[in-house]
C-alpha cells in the first residue's frame, strides 16, 4: 500500500490548517443560513415590533422633558433604533447550542475531534452573524431609515470605530452564551439558565436602558462586568458621546474582556470536560 | 509496547437516588443520597497493532464506558491507559488525530449538508492531502458504492446508507485505530454484510486496529478472531473465539454467550490468562 497509518501534521502547517479549518465553518455556516432564510421573516418581524414598541414607549416618556440620562428626545430614539438593530448582528444562541449538545450527549462527537469545541462553536455563530448582518441588519437599518431618519454617527472616525466594537460585541455576546451553556454541564436542567443569560445581556448591555439611567449604585456594579461594553458603550460611540481616544478606550476594554472570559472559559471546559457524563449510549 | 494497553481501568458515577413524592423532593433540595456505581472495574485491556477484536456484553455492563474511556471521551477513575503513544483524555487533541470513531446510534455527518461537504470538512479537519483524500474515496466507493450518497443530504438517507457514509467518515484521515460501537445496529442483511466485507478489506489494507462492540454475533463470527465479554464491570473472557468454542463444546456463539451472561462459568474458563492472545 502507498501509505500507512500516520498522524501528525507537519507544525508549521498546523497553524495554518486550523485558520482555514475556522474559515470553512464561517462559511459552512453562513450558506447554511441561506438555506434557512424563510425562517428569518419571522425574525424580522419580531425585531419590527419590539423597536417600534420602544420607539413610542421613548417618545411618551420624553414628553415635556429635554435631556434624561445625559440623552435628548431624539438621541434616545436613535439609540433605541441602533441598538436593536445591532443586537441582530451580535446576537446568538451558543447556550442553547451548547446547552443541547451537552444535554443529548452529542458533545461525545465533539470530543473525538482534534479541534477546540469553543472555537468551531465560536466560527459556526459568526458565519451566522455575517449572514444576520447582510440579510438582516443592514436592510432592517436602511428601511428604518427611509420611514423615520435617525441620526448618523458625527464622522467617519466615530463611524469606523464603531464598526469595531461590534467585533468585540459579538465576542464577548458570544462568550458570556458559551459560559451559560457549560452549566448545562452541572445542572442538567437548561431553560432556567438560558433565560437568566438572555434577561442579564439585555438589561445590563444597556439595550433596554442606557447604563446612565441606572441609580449610581447600580452603575458602579455593572462597571465591574463586561456587559455594558456589549451595546451601551458602542452605542455611545456611534452617538458621538465618546469620541477620540475615549472610543479606542472602549475597544481596548472590551479586548481586556474577551481576554479575562476567554481564560475563564478555558478553565470552566477544562474542568467541566473531567467531570462529565455523557448521557445516553 | 502494545498499540493499546489499559490497566486496571475503572470508572465509577456517581448517581444521584431521588426521593419519592413532594416530600421526598424536598428533602432532596437539602440532603442528596448518592450511590457509586463501577461501571467499569478494573479491567486489563491489551491490543496489538492489526488485531480485530470483538467487545461484547449484557445491556449496561459498561461496554460503550470503556470505549468512551479509549477514545478519550471519559476520564477514568482509576488505573492507566496508554493507546498509539497517548495517554487518550488527556492529549485529547493530538490523540483524536490518529483514531476514528463510529457510534452507531448517532451519526458524526452533519444533518443538513451533502454528505460530501461532511466529508471535505473532516479533511479540513484532520489535515489530509488532497491526493490521499481523493485516493481514500475512490477506494471506500469502489468498496461501499457510495457515489449515489454523496450529494445528498445525510437527513434523506436510509440507516444502511448513513452506516456506509458514517465508516467512511471515520476512515477518511486513514486512523491507526478505528472504534465502533454498535456498528450494524438496525441493518438488513445485506447492509451488515456489506459493512463487514468493508471492515475485513480495510483490516488487510492498512492493517487498521478495529475495536467493536456489538450485540450481533454474526459481526464477531465475521471479523473478530479474538473477542471480550465484559459483564457488571468486569472482565470475563479475554480470548481467541476458538478457545470459547472448545471450552464449551461445539455450540453455537450464541449460546454459549447466552450461558456466560447468565452467570454459567466452566472451571477451564476461569484461568484464561487476560492480555489476550497474540493474533496479529
Amino acid at each position: 500500500m502507498h501509505e500507512g497509518n500516520s498522524l501528525k501534521p507537519a507544525p508549521q502547517t498546523h497553524f495554518m490548517n486550523r485558520l482555514l479549518l475556522y474559515l470553512e465553518l464561517v462559511r459552512m455556516e453562513f450558506v447554511n443560513n441561506l438555506a434557512y432564510r424563510a425562517s428569518y421573516f419571522t425574525g424580522i418581524f419580531n425585531y419590527s415590533i419590539q423597536i417600534g414598541a420602544y420607539f413610542f414607549l421613548w417618545d411618551a416618556v420624553y414628553s415635556g422633558q429635554r435631556v434624561i440620562g445625559g440623552l435628548n428626545k431624539e438621541e434616545m430614539l436613535t439609540y433605541v433604533i441602533v441598538a436593536w438593530v445591532v443586537r441582530s448582528f451580535y446576537f446568538s444562541n451558543l447556550d442553547r447550542r451548547v446547552g443541547t449538545d451537552i444535554r443529548d450527549g452529542k458533545i461525545a462527537l465533539e470530543l473525538i475531534r482534534p479541534y477546540s469545541y469553543q472555537m468551531v462553536k465560536f466560527a459556526r455563530a459568526f458565519g451566522e452573524a455575517i449572514f444576520r448582518m447582510i440579510f438582516f441588519a443592514l436592510p432592517a437599518g436602511i428601511f428604518i431609515y427611509l420611514i423615520r431618519p435617525f441620526g448618523l454617527p458625527p464622522g467617519w472616525h466615530n463611524t469606523l470605530v464603531f464598526l469595531i466594537s461590534l467585533l468585540g460585541s459579538f465576542v464577548i455576546y458570544a462568550q458570556v452564551s458559551m459560559l451559560a451553556g457549560f452549566v448545562v454541564f452541572f445542572t442538567k436542567s437548561p431553560s432556567g439558565v438560558y433565560k437568566a443569560k438572555r434577561v442579564v445581556m439585555d438589561l445590563f448591555s444597556g439595550l433596554l436602558l442606557p447604563i446612565s439611567f441606572y441609580p449610581d449604585w447600580a452603575v458602579k456594579v455593572i462597571k465591574l462586568f463586561p456587559f455594558q461594553t456589549v451595546s451601551y458603550m458602542p452605542n455611545l460611540i456611534y452617538l458621538g458621546k465618546i469620541s477620540g481616544a475615549a472610543a479606542f478606550n472602549v475597544i481596548g476594554l472590551q479586548w481586556f474582556w474577551i481576554a479575562v472570559l476567554a481564560l475563564f472559559s478555558a478553565l470552566f471546559w477544562e474542568f467541566a470536560v473531567k467531570h462529565v457524563v455523557i448521557q445516553g449510549g | 509496547m502494545a498499540l493499546i494497553e489499559a490497566r486496571g481501568l475503572t470508572k465509577e458515577f456517581r448517581i444521584f437516588r431521588r426521593r419519592e413524592g413532594v416530600l421526598g423532593a424536598f428533602k432532596d433540595l437539602f440532603h442528596r443520597n448518592y450511590r457509586t456505581l463501577k461501571a467499569v472495574d478494573g479491567i486489563d485491556f491489551i491490543v496489538e497493532k492489526g488485531e480485530m477484536v470483538g467487545y461484547i456484553g449484557a445491556n449496561g455492563a459498561g461496554k460503550s464506558t470503556t470505549i468512551k474511556m479509549l477514545t478519550g471521551i471519559l476520564v477514568p477513575t482509576a488505573g492507566t491507559m496508554q493507546v498509539n503513544g497517548y495517554v487518550p483524555y488527556r492529549d485529547r487533541e493530538v490523540y483524536t488525530r490518529g483514531i476514528g470513531v463510529v457510534f452507531g446510534q448517532r451519526s458524526q455527518l452533519w444533518w443538513d449538508i451533502a454528505v460530501i461537504e461532511s466529508f471535505k470538512l473532516l479533511r479540513r479537519i484532520y489535515d489530509v492531502s488532497i491526493d490521499d483524500f481523493n485516493w481514500r474515496l475512490k477506494r471506500f466507493n469502489d468498496i461501499l458504492e457510495l457515489d449515489k450518497l454523496l450529494y445528498l443530504p445525510v437527513r434523506k438517507l436510509s440507516l444502511g446508507q448513513r452506516m456506509r457514509c458514517d465508516l467512511a467518515a471515520a476512515l477518511i484521515h486513514n486512523p491507526a485505530i478505528l472504534f465502533l460501537d454498535e456498528p450494524t445496529i438496525g441493518l438488513d442483511v445485506l447492509a451488515k454484510s456489506r459493512i463487514r466485507d468493508f471492515l475485513k478489506e480495510i483490516n488487510r489494507e492498512y492493517r487498521t486496529t478495529v475495536i467493536l462492540t456489538t450485540h450481533d454475533l454474526g459481526d464477531i463470527e465475521a471479523l473478530c478472531p479474538r473477542v471480550a465479554i465484559i459483564d457488571k464491570g468486569k472482565m470475563l473472557y479475554d480470548g481467541s473465539v476458538e478457545s470459547l468454542y472448545s471450552h464449551w463444546g461445539q455450540d453455537k456463539l450464541e449460546d454459549i454467550v447466552k450461558r456466560i451472561y447468565q452467570g454459567h462459568r466452566p472451571g477451564s474458563v476461569k484461568g484464561v490468562k487476560k492480555g489476550g492472545v497474540g493474533l496479529a
